[in-house]
């Protein structure tokens, strides 16, 4: 589902005297249906660098990152608009949102840019807010004002409103009680469950024991290891 | 899929300045196009070429009409060119009162638009811009009130109601959020995106601000001294940004 062969990337800093800084190479990776692998490596080592050029946020300098059949490092704007909405969806550590829009519709949102009919959007947000623990007092107000839990949760409710086939996690049970680790711990088993494939990064050691089936080190990917002088 | 806008090497020069050069971009339906640059960049110049408010000096581009296909928007004659800017298209400009007829009715800002397109039946046009004075969020009460005596975020979202009422395909935009308080501007936003999703609108938005081509649009174009310089997905160009300007750009914004 997730397929990287060879992706390498690097920043050139133009207007810092053209500096070019080379982040990662040779990194390759395979994700089937129903896995969860885990990246880990010290903070800097690229984790959260990999996951957005999974996502197409980042430009790749070369390699293939194929997800759904899509190769990320090489699609149209469009073709990656088409493959967030249908495959490719993302938790991301900050939840950034439109301002003044009410937390039910940010939660639904996703489904409502695949054309799915408003009620059952609501009705699957709804669904998703309650079972995260978040008052239904604060779903008719805008996320912006909440604690960071409560965006943190919010974050991952709309992730998780429509099936994905594949799902980048970053950091999902970060400031999260125990109580509601567990909901987001359940969530992505059952995502495993019905065949999604899932790339995720989690300091939390008992949940990445309990969810990840493979755990990739970063530092493999660093330009370093793999002989091409920083 | 055909694009909705397919443009092809649009220039425009002012004497020897250039406005813009060799611009090419395809559009397709739905998607929302962001076009940021400094003042001068010709952002602006591009926007009224692309809109039919300049000529541009070379160049074609060809839109996908509802009636007719395919036509070089270019080369059409004035009337049709003013059909389509009353029907398929519509120019929300950064001043409210540039697109707005400031001494006549709220109602019949919104009303005017549809006339132009046939419709007579007073009781009907009145209940559309009744309608649409409430999807902008306008108090219909309002109807028979003058612009002039609206505030400027009021202002704003009544243009838009006069532009949208007769379900164009494609709009204009030329800083729509310029010159408007945060607050006000959050909420237009919050409007234009729902806007864009319920009629399945396409849009090219000039602003130089970056934080509101981010929530709005999907697809960035950045200019330069006429030129385009870097283009892609918004938050890959704003996040991972290429080329020297576009680096200069991000790196210049304040953050809140």
């Amino acid at each position: 589902m997730i397929e990287l062969s060879d992706v390498s990337k690097s920043f050139t800093l133009h207007n810092q005297g053209g500096a070019r800084i080379e982040v990662m190479s040779g990194a390759s990776l395979s994700v089937g249906p129903g896995e969860c692998v885990a990246l880990t490596g010290a903070s800097g080592a690229g984790k959260s660098t990999l996951m957005r050029l999974i996502y197409g946020n980042y430009l790749a300098a070369s390699g293939q990152i194929i997800v759904g059949g899509v190769d990320v490092a090489a699609a149209r704007p469009r073709e990656i608009l088409r493959m967030r909405r249908e495959t490719l969806g993302y938790v991301s550590q900050f939840l950034r949102v439109v301002p003044r829009v009410p937390t039910l519709d940010v939660v639904a949102e996703p489904l409502l840019a695949l054309d799915r009919p408003a009620d059952e959007a609501r009705d699957r947000a709804a669904h998703l807010l309650a079972m995260l623990n978040i008052p239904k007092r604060l779903w008719s107000l805008s996320p912006t004002t909440f604690s960071g839990g409560e965006q943190q949760r919010v974050n991952i409710a709309r992730g998780f409103a429509h099936d994905y086939p594949a799902l980048l996690l970053d950091e999902p049970t970060a400031s999260l009680d125990i109580a509601n680790r567990d909901v987001v711990l359940g969530l992505i088993e059952a995502a495993k469950a019905r065949g999604a494939a899932i790339v995720g990064i989690f300091h939390d050691a008992d949940a990445r024991e309990r969810v990840c089936d493979r755990e990739i080190d970063v530092a493999a990917f660093s330009p370093c290891a793999s002989g091409v002088a920083a | 899929m055909t694009p909705l806008l397919q443009v092809r090497n649009v220039s425009k020069r002012y004497g020897s300045r250039i406005g813009c050069a060799e611009v090419s971009f395809d559009l397709y339906p739905g998607e929302v196009m962001g076009i940021v640059g400094e003042s001068g960049s010709g952002k602006s110049t591009l926007l009224n070429c692309l809109a039919g408010k300049l000529t541009p000096d070379g160049g074609q581009v060809v839109f996908d009409t509802r009636m007719d296909g395919l036509v070089d928007t270019l080369t059409m004659s004035e009337p049709q060119r003013r059909m389509l800017g009353r029907t398929d298209w519509a120019f929300v400009h950064q001043h409210a009162r540039d697109g707005l007829r400031m001494g006549v009715s709220a109602g019949g800002n919104i009303g005017e638009r549809l006339m132009a397109v046939g419709e007579r039946h007073y009781g009907r046009i009145r209940g559309r811009a009744a309608d649409w004075l409430d999807r902008v969020e306008i108090d219909q009460a309002r109807i028979d009130d003058r612009p002039e005596a609206f505030s400027g975020g009021m202002q704003q979202r009544l243009q838009i109601a006069r532009n949208l009422v007769t379900g164009p395909r494609l709009a204009f935009m030329d800083e729509p959020t310029g010159g408007l308080d945060v607050s006000v501007q959050a909420r237009l936003l919050d409007l234009l995106r729902g806007l864009v999703r319920e009629m399945g609108l396409s849009a090219l938005i000039v602003t130089h601000d970056l934080a509101v081509v981010r929530l709005l649009a999907d697809r960035l174009m950045v200019m330069k001294g006429g030129h385009v310089v870097e283009a892609g997905l918004t938050d890959q160009v704003l996040d991972d940004p290429q080329h020297a300007y576009t680096q200069l750009l991000v790196s210049s914004v304040l953050q809140v």
